[in-house]
């Protein structure tokens, strides 16, 4: 179960401001955490906490196949980003890194800044805090859900290789 | 009897040794695996996590994003690959003054030919579909699992069939295509998609401009965009490539869950405003007065953009208020320049010429924007803060329009000078 505060952000958030390339000479991860989203939202690298959950328009990751940026988010403490669609990169290297992610339509029109939501990824549910109702997803399929459990596609082929 | 297949299904299906359609995951082996200075780092630390054996000749390492190093942090970077080369000995590694942009060393070195898988820790990987190549862009953590065990899953993709007719007309390339395509279509037109080339069309335009076309699939959201091999693509590689290649065509009676028209003849010189690849407009349109030119880039840094762009700048002169940048995009490049003249041009137009590097592209180094600037450029992307400060503006377009627009101080065609 996740649980955790909404951030909000638009369409189309690409890679670039998720994680600018000018951060990108070294990979070092107390750079990327603190630069990151930083030319969407200059505040929120200060804010975020363990456990906030993104919530996107269309199209979330696209660009760039820098693994860094899924990285950069978890690293800050992100849970999980909901958003109405995903680019294809973006969306295998967030699970091969152990972020999970949740198409949901409409997300942006049901969930705002400072929502408390619970999530549920085998079940396939969002709860918003103080509410009843349940907003339903397709979960990952089982391997995608096995893989996120593990921590990552490495622990999983570590695991697999030796059992 | 099997049914008719696109050339993504094809390529994937030989790959896979599975009889493969749209929708489809298959677990297949790649050709070869690339990685970067800035993808790379992540993917040696998670291959050496797995404790396996590398699969040394189908990696291909390539510097070229913060090289030559910038300061002491990519330095530090680039030898993080250099060492990784040595340790597991990868021949394939690519030093600095041998090393130029990945996508076009991959080519200038051969690894690119038709009706290979290949996958890249780098988006633009797509590229060498310009040569009838399933290739595609993935992670640094897939890279290293792929370093491991040269195989990769991948969802078959259901292709966009784009149809091309007629010819393009003088100043007109490959990038106005692109940009129109992507403007139609939105930069999320095509994700999980492959774009599919074909029609009488194809004939007409040089691999160059193939190259450009697929290398911009990604700015659609793309996983490919794939050219049927001609003798042009033959041509282009014999005296390069590396091994023996299989040419893929798609079946007469394949399944496209789209079709796109183009006639190339109608095209004009196009340019894509801040900040996403999908706001095209004509440049005759276009009132934007610029601060720097740039002239590179997997995209657009080929031989043919530096011949068309030194064509349109000879016996002119940069605009006061620019500075223009050209930046081969490999060794090769830079050497046919040297050979053909074209050095000589850019120098007495009063531009700046330097070696191979992604450079100012990602907004690295060697050109980045101040607050408030503009730069016309050949590269792929114009996100806020591509090319420096986020509130720079990247505009998109082909090298005739950048280097007609490093002459007359802002966007213009070539004509209109």
């Amino acid at each position: 179960m996740i649980q955790g505060r909404v951030w909000n952000f638009g369409d189309h958030i690409n890679t670039d401001l998720i994680i600018a390339g000018r951060y990108l000479d070294n990979y070092d991860m107390s750079k990327l955490t603190a630069h990151v989203m930083e030319d969407v939202d200059p505040f929120f690298a200060a804010n975020v906490r363990p456990g906030d959950i993104i919530v996107a328009g269309r199209n979330f990751g696209c660009g760039s196949s820098r693994e860094q940026a899924p990285l950069a988010l978890k690293e800050s403490g992100v849970a999980a980003v909901v958003a109405e669609s995903f680019s294809r990169i973006f969306y295998r290297n967030a699970i091969n890194v152990g972020l999970p992610l949740i198409v949901c339509p409409q997300c942006i029109d049901l969930f705002h800044k400072g929502d408390v939501l619970s999530i549920d990824l085998r079940e396939g549910s969002i709860q918003l805090a103080g509410a009843q109702k349940f907003h339903r997803f397709t979960p990952l399929p089982p391997p995608l859900l096995e893989l996120l459990e593990y921590g990552g596609l490495v622990p999983y082929m570590k695991r697999r290789l030796n059992p | 009897m099997n049914r008719p297949k696109t050339i993504a299904e094809k390529i994937l299906s030989q790959k896979s040794g599975v009889d493969a359609y749209a929708g489809q995951i298959v677990e297949a082996e790649v050709d070869y695996v690339m990685v970067n200075d800035v993808t790379g780092p992540i993917a040696f630390r998670e291959f050496e996590k797995l404790g396996m054996e590398a699969e040394r000749d189908r990696i291909v390492l390539i510097p070229d994003h913060y090289v030559p190093n910038k300061d002491i942090a990519s330095a530090e970077q680039a030898k993080e690959m250099r060492d990784f080369a040595r340790r597991h000995d990868i021949r394939n590694y690519f030093e600095v003054g041998r090393t130029g942009v990945c996508h076009q060393l991959m080519i200038d070195e051969g690894f690119a030919a038709p009706g290979r898988l290949i996958i890249g820790a780098d988006s633009h990987t797509c590229t060498y579909g310009g040569l009838g190549a399933f290739s595609t862009g993935v992670g640094s953590t897939e890279a290293a699992a792929a370093f491991a065990t040269g195989r990769l899953w991948f969802k078959v993709p259901e292709s966009i069939k784009v149809e091309l007719h007629g010819a393009f007309r003088p100043h007109v390339g490959g990038k106005d295509l692109i940009i129109r395509i992507i403007t139609d279509i939105g930069v999320d037109g095509a994700t999980y998609k492959a774009f599919e080339f074909c029609g009488p069309g194809v004939a007409n335009v040089p691999v160059a401009d193939r190259l450009t076309i697929a290398n911009m699939a990604i700015e659609a959201g793309g996983k490919a965009g794939i050219f049927p091999c001609d003798h042009l693509t033959v041509e282009h590689i014999k005296d390069t490539v590396k091994g023996d290649y299989q040419p893929v065509s798609a079946d007469d009676g394949a399944e496209y869950c789209q079709v796109l028209r183009y006639d190339l003849s109608q095209l004009e010189p196009m340019v894509a405003f801040p900040h996403l690849p999908e706001n095209g407009r004509l440049v005759k349109d276009a009132d934007v007065v610029i601060d720097q030119a740039w002239l590179g880039s997997c995209t657009n840094g080929r031989i043919e953009d530096m011949r068309i762009a030194a064509a349109v700048i000879k016996g002119r002169q940069v605009h006061p208020g620019v500075r223009f940048l050209v930046v081969p995009a490999s060794p090769r490049v830079f050497r046919q320049m040297l050979e053909e003249g074209l050095m000589q041009v850019f120098m007495d137009a009063g531009a700046y010429i330097s070696g191979p590097t992604c450079g100012a592209c990602l907004g690295g180094h060697m050109g980045i924007l101040a607050k408030g600037e503009r730069c016309v450029s050949s590269t792929n992307r114009n996100f806020i803060g591509r090319m420096g400060h986020k509130e720079s503006e990247v505009y998109l377009a082909g090298p005739a329009v950048v280097a007609a627009s490093a002459v007359a101080g802002r966007i213009v065609r070539p004509e209109d000078l």
